[in-house]
């Protein structure tokens, strides 16, 4: 029998430490839905997402009644419409952007992902397209999402497709600036791209994936927060370990939504991403779990190893609590979305460089900055170069979700509300690589023994 | 497994009220369960400083409503009574207590 202790417990991770499920994510296959009509294909995707996810948010709400526990989104992904868009004729595939949108307006779900592409080795016709659409389609609509894949650990780095994507995030901003360049917060760029990520901006429906899936992404920042303090001074041992136990309770919340929502939809349950991740709301933070283990600010010197043990004990505690874990599962570090990171970077704890250390420990990589609006493409591809890098090398995902906002400058906020937050503009270094990424072709991939 | 536990005891929530003392907490909810048909199961109850804190196991297996309408019901009456009033499927508390 349950003792009142337990039930407490569980009660207070929701009421009082944001205790939710982040996202209930179907993944919905579109490979059959190519034809040579543009506009007949996307038809046949509008109706083929509001077919299969017709209920998606009436069960999510249904679960969140039942158990208790607020499931805060229901998204979808689907099929990198580059592979779907590529069997059409047509050159424009901004009627494909305006089909997902259409879809996800019909199901209520707020956000969509898969207006991708993967070109870590190189761009197909289909590719090109899509890249070339993503601006325009990211100032026209609010729920399409987009990422493009860039690099693997096999293949290497495509620099032209870095180069091209630094181009493509400040003409984003652009045709955003009356918002504050939010184009740019639902496009990412990254290296080793999961296949089954349930959460957005990067959430896509990977080619080995079944036609129709469920996979959920919980978050616990605060609970995880609130056991370290209550922990006190204990040794890393006894932190890991207290870590670990609350990741497993956490992660045992998202395989039982998981699983009883695939039961009610009937689609197969795919994975739980483990991931911490944090809300603006206060005391939600991956920053304040940081400064709970002992350290002033996050960002300060000792914050990569809090990180990567923060890191470590989650994926171990998680991976008992879920039978299938997947997607990006590490901590994320967004700095607009999470209220701790924001102050670490107005009080100058935090820098890019920092920041682009946190990532080797953690997934997943430079997500939600803020940069000068003047920073040029070249440098912004640098900054991605770097990041895709570190993913490459290290044989794990990172990614890159950077937004030169347009008119800003170091110190100013850039707005977006909602789970999006703010952001503080961050200082980059002012010297040119212009050279570096120009030189175009692809950076080879690495070698895996001589690992030192 | 799913089914299994369906049948052990897939009708069975946990209800739990929180808030300041007073008189006529028990009474209400066991009311509200009685008119329904459902069936308790155990109860708990302990003061954390001036909070009081109850905890219900009820079995909702012959229940004449169902598990929203019985929330429901309980969240306006702890809106009556000053204190909050919830009830929860027993899957959540035991998928993260026990393995």
């Amino acid at each position: 029998m349950l003792s009142i202790k337990e039930i407490l417990e569980t009660i207070k991770m929701v009421q009082e430490e944001n205790l939710d499920i982040r996202t209930i994510t179907m993944g919905i296959s579109l490979r059959d839905c190519c034809h040579p009509e543009v506009e007949l294909a996307c038809r046949k995707i509008y109706d083929k997402i509001t077919r299969l996810a017709e209920n998606l948010v009436k069960v999510g709400e249904q679960i969140s009644r039942e158990y208790g526990i607020p499931i805060v989104n229901k998204r979808i992904s689907v099929t990198p419409i580059s592979q779907i868009a590529e069997c059409s004729q047509g050159e424009d595939y901004l009627p494909f952007a305006r089909a997902l949108e259409r879809a996800a307006e019909a199901v209520g779900v707020n956000f969509i992902g898969g207006f991708s592409a993967l070109v870590h080795k190189g761009f197909r016709r289909g590719d090109k397209l899509l890249v070339r659409a993503i601006p325009q389609a990211l100032a026209e609509t609010e729920r399409v999402c987009a990422s493009v894949n860039l690099a693997t650990t096999e293949a290497g780095i495509n620099m032209d497709a870095v180069y091209q994507m630094g181009k493509i995030i400040k003409e984003t901003a652009e045709l955003t600036a009356s918002r504050d360049g939010l184009g740019c917060a639902k496009l990412v760029v990254f290296a080793n791209a999961p296949e089954d990520n349930p959460f957005m901006a990067g959430a896509f429906h990977g080619t080995g994936e079944p036609e129709c899936v469920i996979n959920v992404g919980v978050s616990g920042p605060g609970v995880v927060k609130r056991a370290v303090e209550k922990l006190g001074c204990a040794d890393f041992g006894a932190l890991a370990e207290v870590i670990k136990k609350t990741a497993f309770k956490v992660t045992r919340m998202g395989e039982l939504v998981g699983r009883r929502a695939a039961e009610l939809l009937q689609v197969p349950f795919g994975i739980v991403d483990i991931s911490l991740a944090p809300t603006p709301a206060r005391g939600d933070s991956v920053a304040e779990i940081i400064e709970a283990m002992g350290l002033e600010r996050c960002g300060t010197h000792g914050t990569t190893a809090a990180l990567a043990l923060l890191n470590d004990a989650v994926k171990k505690g998680g991976a008992m609590a879920s039978s299938y874990v997947g997607g990006l599962s590490g901590s994320f570090i967004p700095v607009s979305e999470d209220a701790g990171m924001i102050r670490a970077v107005q009080e100058k704890a935090l820098n890019l460089e920092k920041l682009e250390a946190m990532t080797c420990v953690c997934s997943v990589g430079l997500d939600m900055i803020a940069v000068p609006g003047d920073t040029s493409a070249e440098t912004i591809a640098a900054i991605i170069a770097d990041e895709v890098a570190i993913g490459v090398i290290n044989h794990k995902t990172t990614a890159v979700r950077i937004i030169p906002a347009p008119g800003k400058k170091v110190g100013d906020f850039v707005e977006f509300g909602g789970l999006l937050g703010r952001a503080p503009v961050m200082e980059i270094n002012p010297f040119s690589a212009a050279a570096f990424v120009q030189r175009g072709g692809r950076i080879p991939a690495p070698i895996h023994s001589l690992s030192n | 497994m799913t089914q299994a536990k369906k049948k052990q005891g897939g009708n069975r929530v946990i209800i739990s009220v929180l808030g300041p003392d007073r008189v006529g907490i028990i009474a209400s909810v066991a009311t509200i369960l009685a008119d329904h048909n459902i069936n308790i199961l155990d109860i708990s109850q302990t003061t954390l400083q001036e909070y009081f804190a109850m905890m219900l196991i009820a079995d909702m297996t012959k229940s004449s409503i169902d598990l929203d309408c019985l929330k429901e019901k309980l969240i306006a009456k702890g809106k009556e009574l000053g204190v909050r009033i919830d009830a929860q499927h027993e899957d959540v508390f035991n998928f993260m207590h026990r393995i």
